[in-house]
């Protein structure tokens, strides 16, 4: 008998009400019952991040988290990022610094940076504190250099536009 | 301007940072099953029974298969047959029926409505196996009882020459089991055809690398027309060489979606992963080289033994054969014999990992010529200087086959390579940071070391490559290659070749990698290849549309062929503005009822071509790094880098330094801590990511990139080398000579990675080293005195 239980969750501004086995993990529910299919899963056991993303402000291991505990919770994925067609700075900022290849571990760098910069002053941010924040996740492919080029390019942008406004 | 040689955007990049791509387990059918595989918890026994009874009665599982179930005989044949070796008996089976041999090889395949359910059963089924003392260790195996093959290349007469050398040096070397641990697991989804399930009609996503071969293989063993099965092109989460290749799974999922007549989907876990699908690179190595007097090498012979793993797979012999033929590198080498022996051991079988055999044999090669180096009283650059082929030396040819094809060094200038690296390396002050005491160690228990290492790669591999260009009414130019999306930026870089020579915006270009329907010739990425032979075969169908173009055109303008120009993605009368059509136009004029097609023309504005080529290209490059060894943790941490690579020419020189960059990434990861180790019952110790310890950016320094475009390659008409394994091959090398030096140690380094235990120990052995050394300059003081 499976142990099913009745959710209700706002993913990326909309909201989604489903029936989860209790064992089922965040991820899985995104990818395969609600479609969030940019949330990648790399390893299932809480070290690679590639399934990253942001719960209640909090940036999450979807491979970690039961799907139940994200009932009457606000969640963003990697689908949430761009404005329409127009990709966000982070990602621009990802596809100038050449900060991706074969893409499957982004979505979780892009999620975990920018939970990160949500609480943090950007613009004093230093190579050496993006290297630390990066290296929550794991890439294969880039040897990470694009990736903290283009974390700390948009950290500096963002710092500068804030600066302006205020 | 062209726009091949500029840093263009990667057309993959959008639909990646949405979340839009398109990996194997994104992909789902209706009505589709899940597999799970049933794996082997010994690493080597008897099978005396399977009872699956009480995981058949498990709640939602539809079918459970073992080998009882399957057509008799069925193996994973070799696909990149070198040698002539038999290796019929050492091939593995789709599913093992009376031994198993190593932990993980697939013994059953539980089928169910959910992927959780078929887990849980899985855990259900018995496993019964009498126990067989399994064989770990390669080195110390009973040779006539596990050597698979041998193999010897060579030339010259290398026992004249060790006869009459001034200076003979030794090492050994051990090179690490590890792999290429793309970061998306492999996954599989078959779905039957809607008509006739006999027909054997068979849509599949998620095989990569080498689509075609693939399809045709597995419609050989299901006994199908290969043009019923439709390989589709997804993106894949890293290739490295360890995806793609025909495993078990891609015979079952496909069988089994057949035989069920329903969608059957498999996706496996990490640690699945990392026990089954090939490891890579565990070689030892016993190096020796004979010098002149004046320092130059006289011989040169490696002993090899080499560690496949249970079974022989697709790759055959294939990486030991490349580790002794790629093994002399960049030398003049008058004498060189190298000889391997691959030993069956009870552990993971091998595949190819990114610059298999050349990451080995650099390693070897490079360490070797450091402590020679020291031994012969030369500074180690200076030592490789004199031995250097030179530009005069080109084409040279090495007397040795590999892959079936003369290994003939096409083009280049070595010396000239290695002096802009030393220059580089020093401009970027990496040998004062070498030699400066660490922040905080007075005491000088974190020494720092400079290693160099220099290597020749290979690219290309033929022997042939299809593309076809269309250009559709819209004016949109599409390609269709053979190559495959592995994250190498391959859409990008062949839609800069095919915008190049088509004059058209590259952004009108999209690229089909990969898809069995649309490129049914494809050969596939790997080896390097994609740009070498599929970018030219890509340059050569655009060509070919680009002069259709201009017939139409002329035909259209009522101009002479030799009065139009092509650009902007149209076609014109030079020196008349008015008189010009655009490339959409010509297209439409190309249609069956376009009005400008002559009696019998084919229509449609497209063309397929072939690309051939006998031989491989050779780019070759300098790495070098600064280290800093804590003697007191052993812990080594890489602080500087640099890669100096030739590449003829670059199409993008971002997705160079892209490809470059990673490498490096991997290799430090195999130079430091990447190892798959077993105990001695043969269970694996690395099964999860906190055991098999990839490499973060906390571990990996900015790369300095010098890329060099001076020795176009003579061998395609682009002039290109291939960029993906030359990040890779000399890292394990460079670190282990940087170690070395930061140590003060007289002898080799032994052993990659460089874990802290290994490290410590080489710590305290150059204590003991200069130990002896002093003790020897104070007994020869006293003896003068």
């Amino acid at each position: 008998m499976k142990d099913m239980h009745a959710i209700t969750l706002r993913v990326n501004g909309r909201d989604h009400d489903l029936v989860v086995e209790a064992r089922r993990t965040l991820a899985d529910m995104l990818r395969h019952d609600l479609g969030y299919t940019g949330t990648h899963l790399g390893c299932e056991h809480g070290i690679c991040g590639a399934c990253t993303v942001i719960l209640n402000d909090a940036p999450v291991r979807a491979c970690l988290v039961f799907g139940v505990q994200a009932d009457g919770a606000e969640v963003r994925t990697v689908e949430g990022l761009a404005h329409g067609e127009q990709l966000s700075d982070l990602q621009q900022s990802f596809s100038d610094h050449h900060a991706l290849q074969c893409g499957f571990c982004t979505p979780g760098f892009l999620m975990l940076t920018e939970a990160y910069f949500a609480d943090t002053d950007t613009a004093a941010l230093t190579e050496e504190q993006v290297r630390e924040l990066v290296a929550a996740n794991l890439c294969r492919c880039t040897g990470y250099q694009g990736i903290v080029e283009a974390v700390l390019a948009t950290a500096r942008a963002r710092g500068d536009a804030k600066d302006l406004s205020s | 301007m062209s726009v091949i040689g500029t840093r263009m955007p990667r057309k993959e990049d959008p639909r990646l940072l949405r979340g839009r791509g398109r990996f194997g387990d994104d992909i789902s059918a209706p009505g589709q099953l899940w597999a799970r595989i049933v794996r082997s918890p010994s690493a080597h026994g008897q099978v005396r029974g399977l009872d699956v009874t009480e995981a058949a009665k498990a709640p939602g599982i539809t079918t459970i298969i073992t080998a009882n179930d399957l057509p008799p005989g069925l193996v994973i044949p070799v696909r990149l047959a070198v040698g002539s070796a038999d290796l019929s008996p050492y091939l593995q089976p789709v599913l093992a029926a009376e031994m198993v041999r190593y932990v993980g090889e697939p013994l059953a395949v539980v089928v169910g409505e959910d992927p959780y359910a078929c887990e849980d059963a899985a855990e259900l089924v018995d496993i019964d196996v009498a126990d067989l003392p399994p064989v770990i260790d390669a080195v110390g195996a009973d040779a006539s009882e596990h050597t698979a093959a041998e193999l010897t290349l060579g030339y010259g007469d290398t026992d004249a020459a060790f006869a009459r050398a001034r200076h003979v040096v030794s090492i050994e070397l051990a090179i690490g089991r590890h792999t290429g641990v793309p970061l998306e697991p492999r996954c599989l989804l078959a779905v039957p055809g809607p008509e006739n399930p006999d027909l054997g009609e068979l849509d599949i996503f998620g095989m990569t690398k080498v689509p075609v071969f693939n399809r045709d293989l597995l419609a050989g063993m299901l006994g199908l027309d290969e043009a019923l099965i439709h390989v589709h092109a997804i993106d894949a989460g890293g290739g490295f060489g360890i995806r793609g290749e025909f495993y078990p799974e891609d015979f079952l999922i496909p069988w089994l979606a057949i035989r069920l007549g329903r969608p059957v989907k498999w996706t496996e876990d990490r640690a699945e992963h990392l026990m089954a699908a090939n490891h890579s690179r565990q070689q030892y190595h016993r190096i020796t080289a004979a010098f002149d007097d004046g320092g130059r090498i006289a011989g040169l012979r490696d002993d090899i033994i080499h560690d496949n793993g249970a079974y022989c797979r697709t790759h055959g012999v294939a990486v030991p054969e490349l580790t002794v033929a790629m093994l002399p590198g960049p030398y003049r080498i008058p004498a060189y014999r190298g000889r391997v022996r691959v030993v069956l051991t009870n552990k993971t079988p091998c595949g190819t990992y990114r610059a298999p055999g050349r990451f080995e044999g650099t390693s070897a090669r490079e360490h070797l010529l450091d402590v020679a180096a020291t031994q012969l009283g030369i500074d180690p650059i200076q030592l490789r200087e004199r031995n250097l082929l030179t530009k005069d030396d080109m084409p040279h040819h090495r007397h040795i086959t590999t892959l079936g094809t003369d290994l003939v060094l096409d083009t280049g200038d070595y010396p000239a390579l290695l002096a802009a690296a030393v220059k580089e390396a020093e401009r970027l002050g990496y040998r004062t940071q070498a030699h400066l005491i660490s922040p905080g160690d007075a005491a000088g228990r974190k020494p720092r070391g400079f290693g160099l290492a220099m290597f020749v790669e290979k690219s290309g591999l033929g022997p042939q490559e299809t593309a076809d260009v269309t250009v559709s009414n819209s004016g949109a130019v599409h390609v269709f290659s053979g190559g495959t999306s592995v994250g190498q930026g391959i859409e990008t870089v062949l839609a800069q070749i095919a915008a190049d020579a088509l004059g058209v915006d590259p952004r009108v270009v999209r690229v089909v990698a990969g898809d069995t329907a649309a490129q049914p010739f494809g050969a596939g990425s790997w080896a390097s290849r994609s740009t070498v032979v599929g970018g030219t075969a890509v340059h050569q169908a655009a060509t070919a549309v680009r002069e259709r173009a201009v017939r139409l055109a002329a035909r259209m303008l009522e101009a002479a062929e030799e009065d139009l120009e092509v650009r902007d993605g149209s076609i014109g009368v030079r020196g008349d503005p008015k008189a010009r059509v655009t490339l959409a136009a010509v297209a439409r004029a190309a249609e069956p009822a376009g009005g400008y097609l002559a009696e019998g023309e084919p229509a449609g504005l497209s063309a397929r071509r072939r690309f051939e080529v006998a031989r491989m290209t050779y780019p070759y490059g300098v790495h070098a790094a600064v280290v800093e060894v804590d003697a007191g943790t052993g812990r080594v941490r890489v602080l500087r880098y640099l890669v100096a690579y030739e590449v003829g020419r670059a199409i993008n020189p971002m997705l160079v330094e892209g490809q470059l960059i990673g490498g490096v990434a991997q290799g430090i990861g195999g130079a430091l801590f990447e190892e798959f180790s077993y105990d001695d019952a043969g269970q694996p110790q690395a099964i999860s990511f906190i055991e098999y310890r990839m490499p973060t950016a906390a571990e990996i320094p900015p790369v300095d990139v010098l890329l060099a475009q001076d020795a176009p390659s003579p061998g395609n008409p682009l002039g290109v080398m291939g960029a993906g394994e030359g990040g890779v091959n000399a890292v394990g090398a460079a670190v282990a000579n940087a170690v070395r030096d930061a140590l003060g140690l007289a002898g080799g380094i032994g052993r990659l990675p460089l874990t802290p235990a290994r490290v410590r120990a080489l710590a305290d052995r150059a204590l003991a080293d200069r130990a002896l050394a002093d003790r020897a300059l104070a007994d020869r003081r006293e003896g003068a005195a």
